[in-house]
């Protein structure tokens, strides 16, 4: 089955941001299909590259790099609610004037028109906070 | 776009103590534009959201009641609350910055039933 889902929980501070992370995971080993994952809210706060957990911590961003590397997952944060919560892209850092961009590998900055495509086209979509 | 799914956004929070209603009109604006038919269901605390008469200046924020008035110009016209959730605020249709469907709490689950996707802000 088609899946997409939708993360509004931020990192740390709500488990519902690596619950998505590890349904994510299960979905992929069961031989389902990820869409798409949509960031909005504070959940875009995971796709912040400068995120230094604690070692016995997980590393959410990490986490979702690797997955998205390994299975060319579609990452998709809101740009809107991501630029004024400080996560950038380059282009972003540099139409604001920032000294930095920290977008996590894997992740891209796009609309909510992301968000209804997925809806349009998936056969599930799963909310994780909010 | 492959088909058109219709969406039903259930909004159960404040207009200004979070973002959520924000974020709510957003969601519902963009998957309009997409031609996506958009239901809302405003339900306990969200219902909050429709009075009329707003003062978010004071918060600096923006009136979030202008912006639920330009939802008939996306097409977005089925608009519901409840029954139950008027009584309980002590609050009549006359209060809200809106036209609504008032239907009883028992619709909520064919509104669900009714709509391809939901989302709960």
């Amino acid at each position: 089955m088609k899946f997409s889902l939708v993360v509004h929980a931020s990192p740390f501070s709500e488990q519902a941001s690596s619950t998505a992370y590890r349904y994510a995971k299960c979905l992929l080993s069961q031989g389902h299909e990820i869409y798409r994952v949509f960031y909005y809210g504070d959940g875009v706060m995971v796709a912040n590259s400068q995120i230094a957990p604690p070692q016995d911590e997980a590393n959410l961003p990490k986490l979702w790099t690797e997955l998205a590397n390994e299975h060319s997952l579609d990452l998709v944060v809101c740009i809107a609610a991501a630029v004024k919560r400080g996560v950038l892209d380059q282009n972003e850092a540099k139409r604001y004037e920032k000294d930095a961009a920290n977008l996590a590998d894997g992740f891209e900055l796009s609309g909510l028109g992301q968000l209804a495509e997925a809806i349009a086209i998936s056969d599930r979509v799963v909310t994780f906070g909010g | 776009m492959s088909d058109k799914k219709s969406i039903l956004i259930i909004n159960q929070s404040a207009p200004y103590g979070s973002s959520k209603a924000r974020e709510s009109l957003d969601v519902a604006l963009t998957c309009s534009i997409f031609d996506m038919p958009v239901s809302l269901l405003f339900i306990g605390d969200g219902l909050f959201q429709l009075i009329k008469g707003q003062s978010p200046e004071l918060l600096d924020m923006k009136k979030h009641e202008a912006m639920l008035t330009a939802l008939p110009m996306y097409d977005i016209e089925q608009i519901f609350v409840t029954e139950d959730d008027l009584k309980t605020n002590g609050l009549t249709e006359q209060d809200l910055a809106l036209s609504v469907n008032v239907v009883s709490r028992d619709m909520i689950s064919s509104l669900i039933q009714n709509h391809d996707s939901v989302m709960t802000f």
